[in-house]
């Protein structure tokens, strides 16, 4: 099988100004904040960002390096809005794409499936419908005759996901109680890279959990970076919780004042401060 | 039971009473009034009711809201895949926050002014858009005032009447002044309860669109004292209750 190990500096190498992204995890749940924090050390601009949204959109806003954000919603969870993104939408520093959370699932769900929209009663009469006119809605072509929306493909250059283990050859292994929607991501991606909090060797897998939390196999990845501590201050059960504190201070603290902090530094120098 | 009842226990109560009847659906409350309430009907008039821990897990025994660790009685497993499939199924009975919700019951939690550029982002339009046209839905706004209660919504996140699918049901919205539903001719909001201490006059002057007050109107119930109990001993121990509501 092929060793698909790297670095976040390789994962980046492989981004390009103006792509489309796709983030997994949830608000403040299991994001690969070590490939985040490696795009906010890089010189790339122009991203187009796909993520049931916490800090990794709110980081990539504060930036500048987001052009255009589609999301749900963008939480912290334990803190409900997120700092950034609300100063980079009040400002008008980003272009927009809000969708209900059920019709962001069915857009990467219909680029899984290589089909060029799935219908959901989920827009109907809201406002997504006046913010989005892109979206056009389709009949139902048997005797009901509904009238539905049709949620066109979510389809993305890149996935980033984040897993609690996986193998050399792109097997990932998600231990705690949600997957979120990160098989989607993968799957309405290109490329597809995952990291994890320890790579381990392939026939180790099942004695980290059931073969029921293998549900990224290697067909849906292109690379495998280990990244230990790689979702802090996100939350990545069972191997942590979120880290409230640090969590707090990224919120309250000065961008600029953050990213001299926390963000010029390597990911090692990232693991010792944080380490507290 | 010693102590007198709060305003937060009174709005606990009118919380749980929305899923009244509801029989085997999931219970997803917002918030925590909302979540105490839930877990309160269950415990007390409504057992079939599925509640989850918050995250992922369907919990069979009253849990207590906050930090710590609880025993869990684990029934089963939800993460949010099989929540949206739930969603589309009309299984379910949410109560969510409002930001501002009018008198057709259109709710907003996305934004403050024009979404293309906002005065004051808020979450996002979340769920609300799926969940209302999908089943019941009901609102907690334990800030109860005329910025809350207004003419016209910003945005429409949550959708309300006239009903745009045969599955949409705005039940009950639960403020920190009183309990409110749309069982009128034209489904506009109509003041159901008033809860104890408060005026209708109190409420009518909170809102920010003409109610309908009719003369069904009557005083929000108090908790039994088995409800007391449950709140006060093993729904929130840590009187998390009181710090929600303004």
């Amino acid at each position: 099988m092929t060793d698909k190990r790297m670095t976040e500096a390789d994962v980046v190498a492989e981004l390009r100004d103006g792509m489309t992204i796709g983030i997994g995890g949830w608000g403040s749940r299991r994001k690969p904040m070590s490939l985040v924090r490696a795009i906010l050390r890089s010189p790339l601009r122009d991203l187009t960002v796909v993520s049931y949204g916490g800090p990794d959109v709110g980081m990539l806003c504060a930036a500048g390096k987001v052009r255009k954000a589609v999301y749900g919603f963008v939480s912290l969870d334990s803190i409900p809005l997120e700092p950034h993104f609300r100063v980079a939408r009040q400002q008008g520093a980003i272009e927009a794409v809000e969708l209900d959370e059920g019709m962001l699932q069915w857009g990467l769900y219909a680029a899984a499936l290589r089909l060029p929209f799935l219908p959901t009663r989920a827009g109907l009469h809201s406002g997504v419908i006046d913010i989005n006119p892109q979206l056009r809605t389709v009949r139902s072509p048997y005797d009901d005759g509904e009238e539905l929306v049709a949620v066109p493909a979510i389809a993305l250059d890149v996935a980033l996901v984040h897993m609690n283990r996986a193998d050399a050859s792109g097997n990932g292994q998600y231990l705690g109680p949600d997957l979120y929607f990160d098989d989607l991501f993968c799957m309405a991606a290109r490329r597809r890279f995952l990291s994890c909090e320890r790579i381990l060797t392939t026939h180790a897998l099942l004695t980290e959990g059931s073969v029921h939390t293998l549900r990224i196999n290697r067909m849906m990845t292109d690379g495998v970076v280990e990244a230990p501590n790689g979702a802090h201050f996100t939350s990545c059960d069972p191997d942590y919780g979120r880290d409230e504190a640090f969590q707090k201070e990224y919120a309250s603290t000065d961008w600029s004042e953050f990213k001299a902090r926390y963000i010029d530094v390597d990911e090692a120098e990232y693991r010792r401060l944080v380490t507290r | 039971m010693t102590g007198g009842v709060s305003l937060a226990e009174i709005c606990v109560v009118a919380c749980a009473e929305v899923w009244r009847g509801d029989g085997e659906v999931l219970a997803s409350p917002i918030g925590i009034v909302p979540t105490i309430g839930a877990r309160l009907a269950k415990a007390t008039f409504e057992p079939d009711l599925l509640v989850t821990d918050g995250e992922a897990l369907v919990v069979a025994n009253p849990l207590a809201v906050g930090a710590g660790r609880h025993e869990k009685v684990v029934e089963g497993w939800m993460p949010y895949r099989s929540v949206f499939d739930v969603v589309w199924s009309g299984r379910r009975h949410v109560m969510m926050g409002a930001t501002q919700i009018d008198r057709h019951g259109n709710q907003n939690i996305a934004c403050i002014g024009e979404w293309a550029r906002p005065k004051a982002q808020l979450l996002g339009v979340r769920g609300a858009p799926g969940n209302t046209v999908n089943h019941a839905t009901s609102y907690w706004v334990p800030n109860h005032s005329t910025r809350v209660f207004v003419e016209h919504v910003d945005f429409v996140s949550g959708v309300g009447y006239p009903s745009p699918t045969p599955f949409h049901e705005i039940r009950r919205v639960v403020s920190s002044k009183g309990v409110f539903d749309f069982e009128t001719s034209d489904r506009t909001m109509r003041l159901r309860s008033f809860h104890p201490g408060v005026s209708v006059d109190d409420i009518v002057a909170a809102t920010g669109f003409p109610l309908v007050v009719d003369d069904a109107v009557q005083e929000t119930r108090p908790p039994t004292d088995d409800e007391l109990r449950l709140i006060r001993e093993a729904l929130d121990p840590g009187d998390l209750r009181g710090a929600e509501v303004r």
